[in-house]
């Protein structure tokens, strides 16, 4: 799950990032955002929105995006 | 009258707490796993980082069986307050409108401000007078205080602004200059500052003091004597 500040919501922590990289010799970069994360595995797809929705996402402040990889053969995921 | 005050892995302010209660009542501490709050008049939701902050200040604190019991006490119109991370937890419950978001400055802020008391007409602050200031000390990371537009406009018609900090004093970027809100019930209450540690002229002021006396008076005022 990839969770970032709502659009239109003050984000601080991206604003500080977009004014660092310039500093760095990195131009032309805009619209920058800072958000989260969240890993796991599970048996039920189906039930991640919800997850965001009562837990690991706040729907007032934050957009969630739910991105599921399939794991690789019989290996498993991580390998 | 008696308190019940939170204790949650994590929080910080708690005995302050325990201790501003007892200056207007009894009170008793109550672990996080405890289904049980003990028969309180009202509930203090204290300040801290309840379970580390994970994930978002607040997030997971509310799921614990304490929280459970307080959202029973506070449907039931008990009289609730909930102080910096107790403010993030209530309105991660649910019990509050809006969220807090990390200070503009993505500061740690500690500092004395003056708020204002924008409705007297609430259990916590009917000791005080629309217009009064209150000097009281914010410490916090996170304490933006963001609701919509909309739903501003809202709080500010039903009175459910309590506190705003004084003019040029807003220390985390809160929209509207807003400290303190409470529900549409008026009965739960959050705000940034900490008025547990306001409660003795020792501590540079004791301002804080008058809204736990204001929750004593509103409880004591229900039972009749």
């Amino acid at each position: 799950m990839l969770i970032r500040p709502k659009e239109g919501i003050l984000d601080p922590q991206g604003q500080a990032v977009e004014r660092a990289l310039p500093a760095l010799g990195f131009d032309g970069v805009s619209g920058v955002h800072v958000g989260r994360l969240v890993e796991l595995d599970v048996e039920d797809p189906s039930r991640l929105p919800e997850m965001c929705e009562r837990l690991l996402a706040n729907p007032l402040i934050e957009d969630y995006e739910v991105l599921v990889v399939e794991p690789a053969g019989a290996a498993g995921p991580g390998s | 009258m008696k308190f019940a005050v939170l204790r949650f892995p994590g929080s910080c302010d708690e005995v302050d707490a325990l201790m501003a209660c007892r200056r207007f009542g009894a009170a008793d501490l109550i672990w996080h796993g405890d289904r049980d709050l003990g028969g309180p008049d009202a509930v203090v939701v204290p300040g801290g980082f309840s379970y580390g902050d994970y994930l978002r200040a607040g997030a997971i604190a509310r799921f614990s069986p304490a929280m459970e019991a307080v959202s029973e006490f506070a449907l039931a119109g008990g009289p609730v307050l909930g102080i910096c991370n107790g403010f993030q937890v209530l309105c991660e419950a649910g019990l509050l409108p809006g969220a807090l978001l990390p200070n503009v400055s993505l500061r740690f802020i500690c500092r004395q401000v003056d708020v204002e008391v924008a409705n007297s007409d609430t259990p916590f602050t009917r000791a005080c007078a629309k217009g009064d200031r209150l000097s009281i000390p914010v410490k916090h990371t996170t304490g933006r205080y963001y609701a919509p537009g909309a739903a501003l406009d809202e709080l500010e018609a039903r009175g459910q602004v309590v506190l705003r900090y004084g003019t040029g004093q807003n220390p985390n970027g809160s929209s509207r200059d807003i400290a303190g809100v409470c529900n549409a019930q008026k009965n739960v209450m959050g705000l940034m500052p900490h008025p547990e540690h306001a409660v003795d002229r020792l501590t540079g002021s004791d301002d804080g003091g008058r809204l736990f006396a204001s929750i004593a008076a509103h409880v004591e005022q229900l039972v009749p004597a």
